[in-house]
């Protein structure tokens, strides 16, 4: 087939670690670059930073953990709907205390906890591990990751392996609150510990993690949207961004991004981003609405990157007029005024060069619809460039506008179906009353594509060769092609 | 004229109110969803007392307890600590007892404290009471003020305050974290730090500092659990 040459989006060298959406995360190692990075950078330096809160952990009173009760009368109508919740996500320590609910108080569902707790040891006193139990329609699904047990309990139409990827989002996530190696201490001194206490205020970040999950195709896909700038602006961003920041020593990841789509990444050069780190980002800055107020110096860890230490990172949104956010990740403690005058200095560059401009206008025009690009066959699609881990969807138009779980949830049920480790598929055709839907995997992308109900078969090849070259020719604009470094 | 520039921290339980202070006093906004603060905040200010230009470079940090370890870095040379709770909490004023002695513990140089109960328009919810918190703060040698980041009530006089004794230290003999510039120099004080406009106040209101002239709300009794 002529149209396999056609690859938009694919590239060389890649600034995202390129991922294998079949793969789950977990099978992947954790690496730890930290250590190298401050040795490379100041061999003197002592590695405090990392440690240093460990020793307190022995003087956590756990007794003022918040406890809100709620009246009596109204808990029969809350355990009600609490039941009939389509999809519950829990955390428990590996002695089964309660950590995180996605529905309802903890406290009140401790009973739970313990069944769950109980379930799990059982099968592992049978040396054995429980991965999921499929029952009446709903799944429950296990993550134990030492020291955190995660389960999912979905009626949704989410496969075992899409609500597992899930669950370790959500550790990774609190991996990235607290570093992976703090988490295990804490639990090597005291076994039944309340991890409450440290991840108050936490929960509002994993609520919108789940939220963000459902909605984004970039989870799905395990790739990131980059905002469409030509590719000479982005570049004049990036190099605005290298320029100022060319005197500094170790800054390991410079990310720029706004509205969910990254902007640009520049990067040590010898170290990359995963895009499952790169979401934890996303999330934040999404869930943190404070980053807006003002500067901020806030601790980050990229479970992915290094998940036993932290990088410190500077966070400033570009201007009142450009609501792109800036992170600068560092791994010294003391240089937020050094990165302040850095930001100080990117954002005259960009203000000079037209870029902040260039961004608002991207902004403001969202992506087109299919439509409007000459497709009227197709309603809506996802590509994704493997070798980049990137991905392109237009617009949401109508019908699904109003409905985009409906949307969503097709393209979970697609990527199901070519993931599936039992029986992948490489390419998928249905025709369906409302809809016809089309999934392939090729060596180099993945395409998802709803069509009309009507289209013709024998068209649809036709279709999709046309799309390919359509995104081939605007490539640079949809993509982030190269790959900055400081 | 000659402009000093201190350093202020702002510490206290998660939830008393620090980033609704700050943005209250810098941007006069307040919102009452605000997330949780992340690390900490930057802000600056530029305030005018007696004959200086105060430039203040306020560190608003995050309440959590994760947290805890990052806030040497933000009391370290600083000229200042706001130390807040919040009136209807009494586990905030506790907490607020544990950053004094941190502070004492920790920060060898003379630095001005101020006390701060926060949501006095929470009056009717009140646990700690005015008087209590008031002899807290004279045994510390810390200015008590009582404010409402809600209803903005008694947060310019806080900061007017720190204004005024920062002045007042540089010049019996500053310390060395807190520095003092001629105006020539402000322009690259100011390019330098934040992109924040500063907030231009004080010029006409009477600085009046005294316990009595605080706003507050009527005390209530204290109540038990």
């Amino acid at each position: 087939m002529s149209f396999l040459e056609v690859e938009p989006g694919a590239a060389g060298e890649s600034l995202l670690l390129t991922t294998d959406t079949s793969q789950p995360f977990d099978d992947e190692q954790m690496s730890s670059s930290l250590e190298e990075i401050k040795r490379d950078g100041k061999p003197k330096e002592t590695d405090e930073s990392n440690n240093e809160n460990i020793s307190n952990v022995n003087n956590y009173d756990e007794n003022s953990s918040p406890v809100q009760t709620d009246n009596e009368e109204n808990e029969l109508i809350q355990d009600k709907k609490w039941a009939l919740m389509d999809k519950h996500i829990f955390v428990l320590s590996l002695a089964g205390k309660p950590i995180y609910s996605r529905f309802g108080n903890e406290d009140k569902l401790a009973w739970l906890f313990g069944v769950m707790q109980t379930l799990v040891s059982f099968i592992q006193s049978n040396e054995d591990d429980l991965l999921s139990i499929s029952a009446a329609g709903v799944n429950f699904v296990f993550a134990i990751k030492k020291p955190l047990i995660l389960v999912a309990v979905s009626r949704k139409q989410e496969s075992v392996p899409q609500l597992q990827s899930q669950l370790n989002y959500i550790y990774n996530q609190i991996a990235s609150i607290l570093t992976t190696s703090k988490l295990i201490k804490i639990y090597e001194q005291r076994q039944n510990y309340d991890l409450r206490r440290l991840l108050s205020g936490v929960e509002r970040l994993i609520n919108h993690l789940l939220d963000f999950c459902e909605s984004e195709p970039a989870f799905l896909l395990k790739a990131v949207q980059c905002l469409s700038l030509s590719s000479s602006v982005r570049g004049n961003i990036s190099s605005a961004i290298i320029s100022s920041c060319s005197k500094i020593k170790n800054i390991v990841f410079a990310i720029l991004l706004a509205n969910n789509k990254l902007i640009t990444l520049v990067r040590m050069k010898k170290y990359s981003l995963h895009p499952s780190d790169l979401h934890l980002i996303f999330n934040l800055v999404q869930a943190t609405e404070s980053f807006k107020t003002g500067e901020s110096w806030a601790p980050i860890c990229l479970p992915r990157f290094d998940s036993s230490g932290f990088l410190y990172g500077y966070v400033s949104y570009l201007a009142e007029d450009c609501q792109a956010c800036l992170l600068l990740l560092t791994v010294e403690r003391e240089v937020f005024h050094t990165l302040a005058e850095a930001k100080q200095r990117i954002v005259e560059k960009l203000r000079r060069n037209n870029c902040l401009e260039a961004i608002n206008d991207s902004l403001a025009k969202p992506d087109l619809s299919c439509v409007s690009s000459g497709f009227i066959e197709v309603r809506h699609y996802l590509y994704k460039a493997k070798s980049t881990a990137q991905f392109y969807q237009p617009s949401v138009s109508p019908p699904y506008n109003k409905y985009p779980q409906v949307l969503s949830n097709m393209y979970k049920r697609l990527h199901q179906r070519l993931h599936c480790p039992a029986r992948p598929l490489k390419l998928f055709f249905e025709r369906r009353a409302t809809e016809a839907i089309f999934a392939w995997d090729t060596v180099g992308f993945e395409l998802y594509i709803i069509f009309e109900p009507l289209v013709e078969t024998s068209n649809v090849v036709a279709i999709i060769t046309r799309l390919l070259n359509w995104m081939k020719e605007r490539e640079d604009n949809l993509f982030h092609l190269h790959v900055p470094t400081f | 004229m000659k402009t000093v520039v201190g350093k202020v921290v702002v510490l206290g339980h998660q939830g008393v109110g620090k980033t609704s202070t700050c943005l209250r006093y810098v941007e006069n906004s307040f919102n009452q969803q605000i997330s949780p603060t992340i690390g900490a905040s930057f802000f600056s200010s530029k305030i005018k007392a007696m004959d200086r230009i105060v430039k203040l470079q306020i560190w608003d940090t995050a309440g959590q307890e994760r947290f805890k370890a990052m806030a040497p870095m933000f009391y370290r040379n600083a000229n200042a600590a706001i130390l807040m709770f919040d009136i209807t909490s009494e586990a905030s004023f506790e907490s607020m007892k544990g950053w004094i002695s941190e502070l004492k513990r920790n920060v060898e140089e003379s630095m001005v404290l101020c006390v701060l109960g926060n949501k006095i328009d929470l009056v009717d919810r009140r646990v700690v009471l005015r008087d209590e918190a008031l002899g807290y703060s004279k045994t510390i040698g810390a200015q008590y003020f009582e404010i409402s980041a809600k209803t903005d009530q008694g947060i310019v006089l806080v900061f007017e305050y720190i204004a005024m004794e920062l002045v007042k230290m540089s010049r019996n003999g500053s310390p060395t974290s807190l520095k003092t510039y001629n105006s020539t120099d402000m322009d690259s004080i100011m390019a330098s730090s934040s992109e924040l406009e500063p907030t231009d106040i004080g010029n006409e209101e009477v600085v009046n500092i005294s316990i009595n002239s605080i706003a507050h709300g009527d005390t209530v009794p204290f109540r038990c659990c």
